[in-house]
């Protein structure tokens, strides 16, 4: 007997389906289409081919939003991944106040990060903010925070006496790479960054910590009883037993806080400015700098698709790289 | 004694994360005149003069004194000036300092800008998402777990694939789409886009694989067809992974801001995120009142999390591990 074809399974899908494919599968394979074309709010102009790529690698502004958001990216995920991790071991150590902390540290997660970018904004203003106020009590000079355009490690290199930027003008001399360029990259993350950077670290600690709690209550206790018996230190125990058990955890924390950071926006857009990505440019990141180019002044919806394009290049050649690791460590 | 530091540690840790969320409270009772005074610390005090005049007292401002008598600006209750540069008996003057709460900020933000309409926007878009979600990723996933059709592997994983595309690639086409289709400004336009959710349908699936084919086979015997099955049979079963999803849902269409800053741009349809943003913008010399705002709009979510916080915390839990 034949059997008869049954069509109720894909009645069942195609909501869902009707829903991917119209609204992720064909602006995915559109944003192709746009970026080769000019296209503005009007709709498609002239065919460009490869035009915006060009124009992609010759802008300045891309390449200093790439590396902004290459600063976000170095300085977040290792930073939340150790502090996560901690968190979660001593979470995992006590037994009452356990949920309370718990909670404590969950809450900047389920909060909207438009509010939290408002709050964190006046906590970091120069003149009315907690974070100047908490420093000038100690004793400290108010800090410019988001208003500071210079690199961090420049900040820090000339606090302890090291001339930093007579430094880059002499390295600057000597390999004739211009000066500004050589400081973006040499002088760090400017402090306005920073304080995204921690902004940032603070309202995705609590998922990560979360994330970290499971994981370390689904190693079984028997290795660390048998690690008493041998006489390993609490600290052994963390990096011969725990580090190795959590590994897939900590690809999973990896590979998403890596991901989400590449996608910052709200944090810039409230924070910084005006004009936002201020000072001088130096909080201008990546998603933010395709928001600007399709929906500002210029309205290149066109150029926006090359660089959205670009932004999926990296974070799936990411994606793909990390998985990679993960099979060869996890066994 | 390790206790001990684990405590301390935690305690001092715990403190940092909550700072923000306790000066955003404290700052958004405070007048905006002691923050601008540069009154930055936590505690509301307020520091000023009045003057008492037939047994009434007015806040005043003191401007310059000359002998026995200062020439002060005098307020009426509401802080508006009623008269200027009076010349009264330095006497008469008082200095004050007492912890008062400005309660009023709040309904003076509230209504600044139409708060309550955004509420009841982002509560209709957040709703009607999260019921789409769950009757989209029902069928489908049940589809996926259950049945047995040709090609439902190929189309299980490209659905999967899907879910790696971030939001930002897909923004601009999207926009462009949706110009197309006359939806920008419109509230389907924050709704339908975002009534599937894969991740959603991806847990579903995972949960409905583990309810015994016995339990299938009985349904089917009293003679249950398939929708029947997953109304009466399924679902009941699968509630806590049911409460997972809209609890996703509602948090990420709550707090959603990117894509309905672009998409929609009247007043009338604005949904809380954008409306807070353009409120933060218009007021920003009013720190007070920012946060105010940024405390109601909050609020909501924190009870949320308050009155449900183990359930929440295990829904963000269970995405971490491997399905």
């Amino acid at each position: 007997m034949k059997k008869k074809f049954d069509i109720v399974p894909y009645l069942y899908i195609l909501p869902a389906a009707l829903i991917i494919i119209v609204f992720r599968l064909i602006p995915i394979i559109l944003s192709f289409i746009v970026s080769f074309y000019e296209w503005t709010i009007t709709g498609p102009g002239a065919f460009i081919g490869l035009e915006n790529y060009e124009i992609m690698v010759k802008d300045g502004e891309f390449w200093q939003s790439l590396l902004n958001t290459f600063y976000l990216v170095i300085f977040v995920v290792p930073t939340s991944l150790i502090l996560s991790l901690i968190f979660a071991n001593f979470l995992n150590g006590i037994e009452k106040l356990k949920s309370f902390f718990r909670s404590i540290y969950f809450v900047p997660t389920v909060t909207s990060m438009v509010a939290i970018s408002i709050v964190w904004k006046i906590i970091f203003n120069q003149q009315t903010g907690l974070v100047n106020f908490f420093l000038m009590n100690l004793g400290f000079d108010p800090m410019g925070w988001l208003a500071e355009s210079r690199g961090v490690f420049d900040l820090f290199l000339s606090n302890i006496g090291v001339n930093f930027q007579a430094f880059i003008n002499s390295l600057a001399n000597i390999t004739e790479i211009s000066y500004n360029t050589l400081y973006m990259i040499l002088g760090g993350p400017s402090q306005a960054l920073f304080s995204i950077i921690i902004v940032t670290i603070w309202k995705g600690l609590g998922y990560n910590t979360i994330i970290y709690l499971a994981g370390l209550q689904n190693i079984p206790n028997v290795y660390y009883e048998a690690a008493e018996i041998d006489g390993a230190g609490k600290i052994k125990q963390f990096f011969k037993i725990t580090w190795h058990l959590i590994s897939p955890t900590t690809f999973y924390v990896l590979m998403m806080t890596t991901i989400i950071t590449f996608q910052v926006f709200s944090q810039i857009y409230l924070m910084t400015g005006p004009p936002v990505g201020g000072p001088l440019g130096t909080t201008k990141v990546i998603v933010y700098f395709l928001f600007d180019k399709g929906f500002g002044e210029s309205n290149n919806l066109s150029y926006a698709s090359a660089i959205a394009l670009v932004l999926f290049g990296i974070i799936l050649s990411l994606t793909l790289l990390q998985k990679r690791l993960e099979k060869k460590v996890h066994y | 004694m390790k206790k001990y530091i684990s405590y301390t540690i935690l305690s001092i840790c715990g403190l940092i994360m909550v700072i923000p969320f306790i000066w955003m409270i404290t700052t958004s009772v405070k007048s905006q005149l002691e923050v601008n005074k540069g009154n930055v610390g936590f505690l509301p005090i307020e520091e000023y003069s009045t003057y008492e005049e037939d047994g009434t007292t007015y806040r005043i401002t003191d401007i310059k004194q000359e002998g026995d008598s200062t020439y002060v600006h005098i307020y009426n209750d509401n802080m508006e000036r009623i008269r200027s540069y009076e010349k009264v008996a330095t006497s008469d003057i008082k200095s004050q300092r007492k912890i008062k709460l400005h309660f009023e900020n709040f309904k003076k933000a509230f209504t600044k800008v139409p708060f309550k309409r955004y509420f009841l926007n982002t509560i209709l878009v957040s709703v009607l998402t999260v019921l789409g979600v769950i009757v989209t990723g029902s069928l489908a996933a049940y589809a996926f777990a259950i049945m047995r059709f040709k090609g439902r592997d190929f189309l299980f994983y490209f659905f999967i694939s899907m879910m790696m595309v971030p939001q930002p690639v897909y923004l601009i086409p999207s926009y462009v789409l949706l110009n197309h289709l006359g939806w920008i400004d419109t509230y389907q336009a924050l709704i339908v886009p975002w009534m599937a959710n894969i991740f959603t349908i991806f847990l579903l699936r995972q949960q409905f694989k583990t309810i015994p084919d016995e339990l299938f086979d009985a349904a089917r015997i009293d003679g249950c067809g398939r929708l029947r099955t997953l109304w009466k049979l399924v679902l009941p079963l699968s509630k806590s992974v049911l409460a997972t999803a809209a609890i996703f849902g509602f948090i990420g269409s709550w707090n959603s801001f990117m894509w309905p800053l672009v998409m929609t741009d009247s007043p009338a349809i604005r949904v809380l995120q954008v409306g807070l943003s353009y409120f933060s913008q218009e007021a920003s010399a009013q720190t007070s009142l920012l946060m105010a705002a940024s405390t109601f709009s909050i609020l909501p979510l924190v009870i949320l999390f308050l009155i449900a916080q183990k359930q929440i915390i295990a829904s963000f839990a269970s995405s971490g591990l491997k399905g």
